[in-house]
């Protein structure tokens, strides 16, 4: 009996079907936003173009000659991803205008302009064009995975890096309980720059999150979305468990899913019962050393305040 | 040859208008798809004016008010990328922070034409002209031109929008901060008609149409890297012979004639027996105190990169070679070493069949003026050039206020 | 299984280093792992979970089957379409090699 399941090989009958996101990149296994991705490209369809900054998505999906993406593909600089795709933009804004002839392949209309960035290269070194393409309303939607660090070199940490979490640069030590710091709020900041359509989402919810991607498209001028994404290595959980706890996150209201139109908020996940932030830190690596001492027991509560406080502005709990 | 001897050109219009307004009036001609504006003196001007003309329909290029010189690049990468003829204009700390994406746009082969209004580089902070900000771009794969008048300023603009274009690399398009920008000078500014047809549409090489997508801006590991950077020193070298072609096709069409050293060097008395080497605006009052010694028996003369990058090798060599002597006179610095001009001369000829004795001087930094009597002196200096120099000996500060030194001059 | 072209093949390095799409098949990421899944063919209700779920694109349904199975030269062994499959139809054994 072992022996045929470890014979068991279906790779030559399975069907693929089309698929924008390919097979073979290089994520670690259980990753994210990995997963992110694939969602982003099954919304947004093959007339897209995608500007990505530097990142883990980056590095594991394009090292030449090899590319994982279907569609369209930009990678050009760390902190400029949503300039990028502000000049994409222009440009096919003055081709639909100019109608230059010269160009031989066929454009689509209303090409989707996704900017697809990790929560350091948007949050932080990518603020200033993640805020200019916003302030001048430019058509293009912005995409931050947040895996709640700088992973890709190597788990540092972010704007996006909540309260208590070792990271190598915000490691916990004998004086430190890690990061000191709450997650920036990111959607707020789009909303206040008159962003038309903001919302957040949770890789452990893919309709949820590739609704709010394509209403995202279906709309003009800039939208920001927020999506949630696990990282198995950065945050030292068993990889199997990245849906899972992309809902964990969700449930303890830590990351809380609602849509904001014109700077309201029009949708919110309500959670019924929301879990203690106690149940999530106990999951992963990153936080264990909460639970060691005193200063890490000040520092959970300290987040679970932030997180109630959170939770009244939202109306989040049922 | 001399600026006296190029025909005055009949076609389009002559007007004396700012020297930014006639630079933004040649990007106006060449219609680009997309410009980026961000404000810095002494550039501004550029920028100013081409909104104006967008604001009042002449030009329909798409216009972003972007957040930052770093965004006016980066927007123009992705217009590029796109297959947008690109443009934007920029100084000094501008240029230095586009300087990341710049130098990506070269390895991404992305055609964009930067103008450049020349301005020394902080610290201190400094408004006026010098090129410390272009030659701190130098390794980065840009093609960079040097013009040393208005006319120039429009022309360069236009022929590296053709240049760049073909040979898929950005292009910085250098003219002195306020020397150029801020007078009037009677130009021909080209019409649209002549533009047509020295210019044609871009053709690009690959674009980020969805119908047929590319992945652009992979990375490269250690075993392709080298071969794709390889890519850009072959490009390099290739535009040479382009802008050869650029220059005959513009002789054609606009009647300026650029073309002497396959438009890589202008000369006035070029086959004197002391040359002088000079970059930009200061080449026209150099040329003022050429003639004066010359009618005092001096057989002194200019030899003027008009192209920086790629660096007219061949052509230096032959421009020089023979030579009594050379002063070169360059308004940068490289701190540590000689001025940079200086030492990419020398290197020049190092292997050349002939080395004459080279004294170079670093003057005119922010926007210090340069007169007469100090290209006299340097003249006389270079004549007085032989044999084997201490360091001091090869290059010197001949402005430098001793007075004002805390120290009296010494090291 | 879906064709995929090998870039490696004749690699000469184009302008900019332009990379063609759908090119990352060829890097058969199945060689990292160290837990495999296998189906139970019965069980399965062929939801699609595990595929929904999948990173790396490697839980499909199989051709003219009513189950779902796995895409060996592709699945890491994450082990996630183990914890999601709603029927416990999915189960993570070492894999010996």
């Amino acid at each position: 009996m072992s022996s045929d399941l470890q014979d068991q090989d279906y790779t030559e009958e399975v069907e693929h079907g089309e698929e924008l996101w390919n097979p073979g990149h290089r994520a670690c296994a259980g990753c994210g936003p990995a997963l992110a991705m694939k969602y982003i490209t099954e919304a947004a369809g093959e007339n897209t173009i995608i500007s990505q900054p530097t990142g883990c998505m980056e590095v594991v999906s394009t090292p030449y000659p090899e590319s994982s993406w279907g569609t369209s593909y930009i990678h050009n600089i760390f902190e400029n991803a949503a300039s990028v795709a502000s000049g994409i933009e222009a440009a096919y804004k003055s081709f639909d205008r100019r109608d230059p002839d010269h160009l031989d392949v066929e454009k689509e209309d209303d090409v989707n302009i996704i900017a697809v960035g990790g929560d350091g290269a948007t949050a932080d070194i990518g603020i200033r064009a993640l805020s200019g393409m916003m302030e001048r309303g430019h058509d293009v939607t912005y995409i931050m995975y947040d895996n709640e660090a700088y992973m890709n070199t190597g788990v540092q940490r972010s704007s996006q890096t909540p309260l208590g979490a070792s990271t190598t640069t915000s490691p916990a030590g004998e004086v430190s309980i890690g990061n000191d710091t709450n997650k920036k709020d990111m959607a707020s900041i789009a909303a206040d720059h008159g962003v038309g359509y903001v919302a957040t989402a949770s890789i452990s919810n893919p309709n949820d999150f590739k609704q709010k991607v394509e209403e995202a498209l279906s709309r003009d001028g800039p939208k920001f979305l927020h999506v949630y994404s696990p990282c198995p290595v950065g945050w030292s959980y068993e990889s199997s468990k990245t849906v899972e706890l992309a809902e964990l996150a969700v449930e303890t209201g830590l990351f809380p899913v609602f849509e904001m139109e014109d700077g309201e908020i029009t949708s919110v996940n309500k959670i019924r019962d929301r879990k203690p932030v106690r149940e999530w830190l106990e999951t992963q690596g990153r936080f264990k050393h909460l639970f060691k001492d005193e200063k890490g027991e000040q520092a959970i509560e300290e987040l679970q305040e932030w997180i109630d406080d959170r939770a009244e502005d939202l109306g989040l709990d049922a | 040859m001399a600026k006296a001897e190029q025909e005055p050109n009949p076609s389009g219009e002559q007007e004396v208008m700012k020297g930014t307004s006639a630079v933004a009036k040649g990007v106006m001609a060449a219609d680009p798809d997309v410009i980026s504006a961000y404000p810095i003196t002494p550039q501004t001007g550029v920028v100013e004016k081409l909104s104006e003309l967008v604001a009042d329909g002449e030009l329909d290029s798409e216009f972003i008010k972007v957040d930052s010189e770093f965004n006016a690049a980066s927007t123009c990468i992705g217009a590029s990328a796109a297959g947008a003829r690109a443009f934007s204009a920029t100084s000094s700390q501008g240029l230095k922070l586009m300087s990341e994406p710049l130098f990506t746009a070269a390895g991404m082969r992305l055609p964009i034409v930067m103008a450049v209004a020349n301005r020394s580089l902080s610290a201190p902070l400094s408004i006026w002209a010098d090129h410390t900000d272009a030659f701190a771009e130098r390794d980065g794969g840009m093609l960079q031109f040097h013009a040393e008048d208005v006319q120039e300023a429009i022309d360069h603009v236009l022929m590296g929008f053709r240049v760049a274009e073909q040979v898929n690399l950005p292009v910085l398009s250098n003219f002195d901060g306020f020397i150029l920008t801020h007078v009037q000078e009677p130009a021909d500014i080209p019409s649209e008609e002549e533009v047509n047809e020295f210019l044609p549409p871009r053709d690009p090489a690959f674009t980020l149409d969805p119908s047929d997508p590319k992945t652009m801006g992979a990375y490269a590991r250690p075993e392709h890297w080298t071969e794709a950077r390889y890519e850009i020193q072959a490009a390099m070298m290739e535009s040479k012979e382009v802008w050869a072609e650029t220059v005959e096709e513009f002789k054609e069409v606009f009647g300026r004639d650029y073309t002497e050293y396959n438009g890589m060097i202008d000369t006035y008395h070029g086959d004197a027996d002391y040359r002088l080497v000079a970059l930009g605006s200061m080449c026209g009052t150099i040329r003022g105190v050429i003639d004066q010694y010359r009618e005092q028996g001096v057989d002194v003369g200019l030899v003027r990169p008009r192209v920086h990058r790629p660096f007219p090798t061949e052509e230096i060599r032959k421009a020089l070679g023979d030579a009594e002597a050379v002063g070169v006179l360059t308004k940068e610095m490289s701190p540590g070493y000689e001025s940079a001009l200086a030492g990419e001369i020398k290197g020049t000829l190092y292997h050349a069949e002939n080395q004459p004795p080279i004294k170079s001087f670093v003057i005119g930094m922010a926007g210090r003026d340069i007169t007469a009597a100090e290209i006299g002196a340097m003249i006389e200096e270079t004549m007085e050039a032989s044999g084997p120099m201490t360091f001091d000996e090869q290059e010197s500060w001949p402005q430098l206020r001793e007075e004002l030194l805390q120290t009296g001059g010494d090291q | 299984m879906s064709q995929s072209e090998d870039p490696y093949e004749d690699l000469k390095i184009t302008t900019g280093a332009v990379v063609e799409p759908n090119t990352s098949r060829v890097n058969k990421t199945g060689s990292w792992r160290q837990f495999k899944p296998v189906i139970d063919a019965e069980t399965c209700i062929a939801c699609g979970q595990c595929d929904t779920f999948c990173p790396d694109q490697a839980a499909k349904p199989v051709e003219g089957e009513d189950f779902y199975a796995f895409d060996l030269d592709y699945c890491k062994g994450c082990g996630i379409c183990e914890e999601v499959c709603p029927v416990d139809a999915i189960d993570m054994i070492r894999e010996v090699k």
